[in-house]
């Protein structure tokens, strides 16, 4: 290869890849013992192939080798093809990616080329629309300044265009050939890594150094556009691009009942070692007193010369006998459930938002039925409860505030005000909406501060301009509070028209003036703030900056005092309201002192080590004494049905915690008008600054003053166990309170020892507001309520900000909003509304976790009644390990007969329906608490398995101890008990389905009538003549079905099994709905027989939620509530009908 | 009962989007939208049936079942009671008793040991009896027992014939021939003879046993096929094999007539199908009713001969001879009847035990206080 740029890795010895890549795992030949070995890592498979093992023993064969092997092979090979057909796709998407052609610069000609022959080093040409080939550093481009935009939606999710601008010195290369050919530059570069907006290296270049940033890279994955033609040095190729370094593995999240159900497999086993123990013992025992006597007529086997060898060959025997107590079907079953019911989710129409065409969608197919036991609700503010589109709505410009806000339910207020007409500035954006004409009338008479004011708003800023039509201006911003602020700018006047990296446009009040943009100080979490340092066109030197209000106050000068104070009750006003502050300031610069800077930051921007922090004192050191102007306030709307969630989640006992960035006063009052904090809270308690432990511990006093004594349960279970195990109980405050906790609170209670303190206070409160708290403060507070309350938590979030807590959380939620796509890239499920969450946990959630504990009780039933009759049997076949069933009936019992009708259950059942589980929030509360499928409840159904199994085998017994057929001839046959057994079971287990299902659709109607046919269909055939004839050794219950069937007396035992099996589990049934009904039971008896119910609770509920979005609306904290506003009848139903249909009424109320 | 059919409930409406109010429901533009398909189905939507334990569903149903079972069972018990029975018990442990001497009779005990049991029938049995041996503490359900055969000899496969399946051992071959029928089944199979007497007035009248159709029609038709080959000479179709060790002759020879011999034997085929438990009766021979004016066996004495072969007292088996008449439900069995009478019984009063309840505390439930 030609290529005349050099590249030194940092690290010594590192191999160079060429830009192919795969991520497929197997070839043709590797596929079948890699998938297998892959495979029989799991547990499960591993458990089954010993089993196989087991059973080629002869000695030990108890069971034919296919009662094993099918089950194993049909699971081996389902799983296997998806592997297959995976990998393939891999293969082909591998293959379809290396061949895509590009064209490389060699010997001085543009040739094209396969990507994967692409190497480091080589000079490549894209062009619009191309995707990128690999990590580039952009060298030239078409567009002036050389800057290229692009898509990152491949990499990130985010739809956004970015810009990306090459260094000037290359950027003169263009497009000529002959220049690139000779360009020979060294890259120096950090190694490879998977940070996506970082990038450390430099680019000598005839002896000059300059400095390469995140800037001037494409990545692989982005998508070049609105550019002809750029050039680009590839940097990175193949699996050391960042986006190859990103696909790395996900962590796997696990349910409860997953690690529930792992501990259970382990008990079942002990359980099948105690049971292959007592009939092992018990054979032993026969071989000795019987089985030594009766060899006249059968010897012992070979090899076989003393009881106790027998009885341990028998334990082995049992051990695969006994096997189907944890089937292998089990596995696959759960996973088949939690799969349709993840695609219920995708399909919910109740879920989908119109507006931006999203459904709601779930990520993870495996966490579904912990939707239905969340306990703690960590969200996010912005984006999350509020729309995140932001509105400029008012500010203080030099001590004088303007601006009526809108919205919050003011109504009447804003109809009175009128609109600002902006039609004086024709490239002002129609949409944008002001509401006081005072601010257009001091901008029209050139009030010096507004100007100043709206010159930085146009200036200080990242927004990319778009202008496809003359005078039609598109703003792209990254985020929507600088969209709003230079949107506001426009129209007031201050039109940002274009960006170049070197200069701004901006046309003031119609008068055209191109700004030289000198620096821009960049935004981060850290600083809180941004500037920009600008050259007039009349040579003026300006710093322009705008940030959080505490940090900018302490960098201002002296002289600001008075105004600062006037602008401090403004900016208290406008977070009253719940809008979102910024303070904006200026500073003259000096010509000499800036030059010097400008140097140094030059320095400070090229070096290798040390970058940031020596970029960020330079920051810190130019932005200072600065000159107040004014502040903004920018309304963040809530999303529509936000505080009717929140209520109904609350009611569902979920605790709702809000950790958000924004300042307390913000967050507070999106508290209050979200419903999060009412007056009917006994006191809302906040906590700032580093306050100690005294302080927790007063709140503490004041809400449970009991649990200081050290009679307090929960202090003596602390005593007890050691400080790493505590797990906290849930504790009962003496009333309803809130708790406020800043984030510098709660770093200096989280790095002390107060965490048991912080989460123990906390989770006394109803509700709890975390403000000002870092993206990994958030996940800090999900991990501590994961680790002491062991409860199931949620985070909800739509921005990068929340990934972490989004990945931290037993469940992650995220919104597609305007934030980009992170959060929903890391989360488990993600929809478009907050509101969306009652549904997905209220009914999804909840359906999800009732089926699955259904679909779990059942299965353990089905299988400890099909299993134990085999050891009830071993007391009178001496222990054989003879079977009960014909061994065909085995096979096919977990895979054919009993499969379908338990999914049709598990995908199918509603206990109540959609509309009663989001009217009925408690109903959520059973999930929480863990009570449907816990240890108890096993054991329950291992007991009435037990009980069954019982039946079973002493029915038959007993029906046909020493009795004959109808005929005389002999019924007492080995197989035609055998056969009798098998019906009874799978009648039993057909009816304690039916039993179970609470919905019949028709799909489960033709599941379980379906496989009772499919059982008698199979029996027959196999039993037939034919069968028989043809394959003689493996169906030797030929006639059975026939001659056994017939007779009266086997159906008379069939209908008495299944009495005594059901009516048992009826009665109790009954009786528990009676004494001591679950809300579900409540509210299935009285809507299944009583439906007008449905619409005088639906009227209560519809006036309630009314009431309490009123009084939301219209009281601000520590008011007393003004008047509730009842909306009268004709409001509600304009029909105008006497009685309204319950559903519409429903459809209405719960959107 | 209540139950009620959940109709499709939802209106079809698109989504509504209070506040919002400026999109509609979307579906019907031209646009491909990604919103999911409105069908029952996807919806979670499908009409259903949705049954609940009420009280009105509940109780009836055990009251019903009670009165059900409760009179099935009296038929049952009255049936099984009016079967007549007779067992004897001639394994002879007990000194005074005539087979006594035979106790530990071996199997190739040439001439065999026979003994003579008198016994008196009080009631006549009227309608066809049926004579069965019984066994006890015979673990004919034993898992190496029970698989020890060669379905596919005992089917007629001349390859199996002489290449018996492994599951035979160690009655697979003997002396290198290959054994016809192989397997502990056959090798133990029950040869001892039994012979009944009406003694009227010292006169002994054998009474007729017949000994065909004593086996399942499948059995002896398609299951069980003696060898094919030239000819219908048993002997010669059984060639190159030998008899089961404990056998005193050859299968080919177990009948003079040929279609109850070889295989096909239905004493052979009676034994082969194991029994389920280790106490068991297989049918032995039929007696028929001759004519409507005389019972099959009159009251009065009766005279039972054993050519007593089957050694069982090694193990503690017990051998029994039983007459039996039978009904529509098959053969004498208490436990059928007096289940369903418990069953039934129980159930009623569980009815009644819940009446109570329901009447006592459910009525405060279920009034229409809904959670809320």
């Amino acid at each position: 290869v030609y290529c005349v740029s050099k590249k030194t890795i940092n690290n010594g010895k590192m191999t160079l890849f060429n830009n192919s890549i795969k991520t497929s795992k197997y070839n043709f030949f590797t596929f079948l013992p890699l998938n297998l070995f892959e495979q029989f890592q799991r547990i499960a498979n591993a458990y089954f192939l010993f089993l196989l093992i087991l059973q080629l023993i002869p000695q030990i064969s108890s069971l034919a080798w296919f009662t094993t092997v099918v089950p194993l092979v049909l699971v081996l090979a389902v799983s296997g093809v998806k592997d297959a057909i995976d990998d393939f796709n891999r293969h082909k998407s591998d293959k379809h990616v290396n061949n895509r052609p590009v064209q490389v610069l060699i010997n001085g000609m543009l040739k094209e080329q396969k990507w994967m022959n692409v190497q480091v080093g080589d000079i490549i040409k894209l062009e619009n629309n191309n995707f990128v080939t690999a990590d580039l550093l952009l060298l030239s481009s078409s567009e002036p300044h050389s800057l290229t935009y692009i898509e990152t939606a491949e990499l990130d999710g985010e739809t956004n265009l970015k810009v990306k601008q090459a260094l000037t010195v290359t950027a003169e290369l263009g497009e000529d050939l002959q220049k690139l050919t000779e360009f020979n530059g060294e890259v120096r570069c950090e190694a490879p890594n998977n940070k996506l907006d970082k990038f450390t290296g430099t680019l000598t270049l005839r002896g000059e150094k300059y400095a390469l940033d995140n800037e001037k890279m494409l990545l692989r994955g982005c998508t070049i556009r609105n550019t002809e033609w750029c050039f680009g040095l590839v940097i990175y190729a193949g699996p050391d691009t960042k986006l190859m370094q990103n696909s790395g593995k996900t962590t796997f999240k696990r349910t409860s009942i997953d690690r529930l159900m792992n501990v259970l497999v382990l008990v079942i086993f002990a359980f099948l070692g105690l049971m292959c123990l007592i009939l092992a013992i018990g054979n032993g025992i026969w071989e000795h007193d019987k089985g030594y006597y009766f060899q006249v007529y059968l010897p012992w086997a070979e090899g076989v010369n003393s009881a106790s060898y027998s009885g341990f060959l028998m334990f082995w025997s049992y051990v695969i006998i006994l096997n189907t107590v944890v089937p292998i079907s089990l596995y696959v079953s759960v996973e088949i459930i939690r799969l349709g019911n993840s695609f219920y989710i995708d399909w919910d129409r109740k879920m989908y938002y119109p507006l931006n065409d999203t459904p709601a969608q779930a990520r993870t197919t495996t966490l579904n039925e912990e939707l239905g036991q969340i306990r703690y609700i960590f969200s996010d503010k912005t984006g999350t409860l509020t729309q995140n589109i932001m509105c400029f709505n008012k500010c203080s410009i030099n001590g004088k505030s303007y601006g009526i806000s809108s919205g919050m339910g003011r109504e009447s207020e804003l109809s009175k005000a009128e609109k600002v007409d902006f039609s004086y500035n024709p490239l002002a954006d129609p949409k944008f909406a002001f509401y006081d004409r005072s601010l257009v009338e001091a901008v029209r008479l050139n009030d010096v501060p507004a100007h100043r004011f709206f010159r930085l708003l146009s200036l200080c800023h990242t927004v990319m301009p778009e202008e496809k039509k003359e005078g039609n201006l598109v703003y792209q911003a990254q985020s929507p509070d600088e969209g709003a602020l230079v949107t506001a700018a426009r129209n007031f006047g201050f039109v940002f028209r274009a960006r170049t990296p070197e200069t701004i446009t901006v046309v003031e009040m119609g008068e055209t003036k191109i700004y030289k943009l000198l620096a821009i100080l960049d935004f981060n979490n850290v600083r809180k703030r941004m500037s920009v340092i600008v050259r007039s066109p009349e040579g003026d030197l300006t710093l322009y900056c705008k940030g959080a209000d505490t940090i900018l106050y302490e960098l201002l000068h002296p002289s600001c005092n008075s105004l600062k104070e006037e602008t401090t009750e403004h900016l208290n006003e406008f977070a009253g309201e719940g809008l979102r502050t910024l303070v904006v300031a200026y500073k003259s610069l000096e010509e000499d002192y800036f030059q010097d800077w400008i140097r140094r930051h030059h320095e400070a921007s090229t070096a290798l080590e040390g970058r940031e922090e020596k970029l960020s004192e330079l920051y810190e050191e130019i932005e200072k004494d600065l000159m107040l102007l004014g502040a903004t306030a920018i309304e963040d709307k809530l999303q529509d049905g936000v505080p009717q969630t929140i209520e109904t989640l609350a009611k569902a006992n979920i605790k709702i915690w809000v950790l958000t960035g924004d300042k307390q006063e913000t967050a507070m009052n999106i508290g209050y008008s979200c419903n999060l904090l009412n007056d009917d809270m006994e006191d809302v308690f906040v906590i700032e600054g580093s306050t100690s432990d005294d302080v927790l511990n007063e709140l503490r006093k004041k809400m449970k003053p009991d649990s200081f004594l050290d009679s307090d349960e929960i202090n003596i279970q602390f005593e007890k166990s050691s400080k790493k195990q505590i797990i906290i109980p849930d504790e009962q405050a003496n009333g309803v309170y809130g708790l406020v906790i800043t984030g510098h609170s709660l770093a200096y209670a989280l790095e002390g020892n107060l965490e048991l303190e912080l989460v123990r206070t906390a989770c006394m409160c109803k509700v709890v507001i975390c403000c000002r708290v870092t993206p990994l403060q958030k996940a800090q507070v999900v991990e501590l309520v994961k680790k002491y309350k062991k409860a199931v938590t949620l985070a909800i979030g739509d921005g990068a900000n929340d990934v972490s807590m989004i990945k931290t959380a037993h469940i992650g939620v995220g919104i597609s909003g305007q934030e980009g796509m992170q959060a929903v890239l890391s989360s488990d499920f993600s929809f478009a509304q907050f509101r969306y969450l009652q549904r997905l946990l209220l009914v999804h959630g909840r359906w999800s976790y009732i089926r699955m504990c259904k679909f779990l009780k059942y299965f353990f039933y089905k299988n400890f009644a099909f299993t134990l009759v085999h050891f009830w049997y071993g007391f009178f076949s001496g222990f054989s390990a003879q079977t009960v069933y014909d061994e065909w009936f085995i096979t096919l019992y977990n895979l054919v007969y009993t499969s379908l009708p338990v999914l049709g259950m598990s995908l199918f059942d509603q206990d109540v329906d959609d509309r009663w589980s989001m009217l009925f929030p408690q109903l959520y509360v059973p999930g929480q608490q863990n009570l449907y499928f816990n240890k108890v409840v096993f054991v329950k159904c291992m007991l009435q398995g037990i009980y069954s199994s019982l039946i079973l085998f002493f029915i038959p017994y007993g029906a046909m101890y020493n009795t004959v057929r109808s005929d005389g001839k002999a019924i007492a046959d080995y197989q035609s008990f055998a056969l009798m057994a098998q019906t009874c079971l799978l009648i039993v287990v057909s009816v304690q389905i039916g039993l179970d299902t609470s919905y019949w659709t028709v799909v489960n109607q033709f599941f379980i009538w379906g496989s009772l046919s499919v059982y008698f269909a199979i029996t027959f055939t196999m039993y037939s003549d034919g069968m028989y004839l043809i394959f003689t050794a493996s169906f030797p219950f030929i006639g059975t079905a026939r001659n056994t069937l017939s007779q009266p007396n086997v159906w008379l035992a069939i209908f008495l099994s299944i009495a005594l099996c059901v009516l048992p589990v009826v009665g109790f049934r009954f009786l528990k709905a009676q004494l001591k009904p679950t809300p579900s039971d409540k509210v299935r008896r009285n809507y299944l027989i009583k439906p007008e119910i449905l619409l005088s609770m639906a009227w209560a509920r519809w006036g309630a939620a009314l009431h309490r979005l009123g009084s939301a609306w219209s009281v601000s904290p520590g008011q007393e509530l003004a008047t509730a506003i009842v909306p009268s009848k004709k409001h509600r139903n304009p029909s105008g009908g006497g009685s309204v249909e319950p559903q519409a009424l429903n459809t209405s109320l719960l959107h | 009962g209540k139950k009620n059919y959940k109709a499709d409930g939802h209106p079809s409406g698109g989504v509504g989007v209070p506040g919002g109010g400026a999109v509609g429901g979307g579906g019907g533009g031209a646009v491909k939208t990604r919103k999911p398909d409105n069908t029952a189905f996807k919806q979670q939507r499908l009409p259903a049936w949705q049954p609940i334990l009420t009280a009105g569903t509940v109780l009836p149903a055990f009251f019903i079942i009670g009165l059900i079972f409760i009179p099935i069972g009296i038929g049952i018990f009255v049936t099984s009671n009016n079967i007549r029975e007779y067992e004897i018990d001639y394994t002879g442990t007990e000194p005074s008793s005539p087979c006594n001497k035979c106790l530990n009779v071996s199997w190739d005990s040439t001439p065999p040991c026979t003994c003579t049991i008198n016994f008196t029938l009080e009631h006549s049995f009227e309608s066809n009896v049926f004579m069965y041996y019984g066994l006890s503490n015979f673990y004919q359900n034993h898992r190496r027992y029970v698989k020890s055969r060669d379905d596919s000899q005992l089917n007629g496969d001349n390859s199996s014939l002489l290449n018996p399946s492994k599951e035979c051992e160690p009655y697979r071959t003997n002396e290198d021939k290959p054994i016809a029928p192989c397997g502990a089944i056959a090798n133990s199979m029950f040869n001892d003879t039994l012979e009944l007497y009406r003694i009227d007035n010292d006169t002994r009248t054998p009474i007729t046993l017949i000994k065909k159709g004593i086996a399942w029609w499948t059995d002896k038709n398609v299951k069980f096929r003696n060898p094919t080959g030239d000819g219908n000479n048993l002997t010669a179709l059984f060639q190159g094999t030998t008899k089961p060790v404990n056998w005193p002759k050859p299968v080919y020879m177990l009948d003079s007539e040929p279609d109850n011999n070889g295989f096909i034997n239905e004493d052979f085929i009676v034994w082969m199908r194991t029994a389920a438990l280790p106490t068991f009766r297989k049918l032995y021979r039929l007696i028929e009713r001759k004519n409507n004016l005389q019972p099959t066996l009159q009251a009065g004495k009766y005279s039972l001969d054993i050519a007593y072969n089957y050694p069982v007292h090694s193990f503690d088996g017990r051998k029994r001879m039983i007459l039996s008449t039978i009904s529509w439900m098959g053969g004498k069995n208490p436990f059928l009847g007096i289940a369903y009478i418990t069953v039934g019984s129980i159930c009623f009063f569980l009815g009644v035990v819940l009446l109570i309840i329901h009447h006592k505390y459910g009525n405060r439930n279920t009034s229409a206080d809904i959670p809320n």
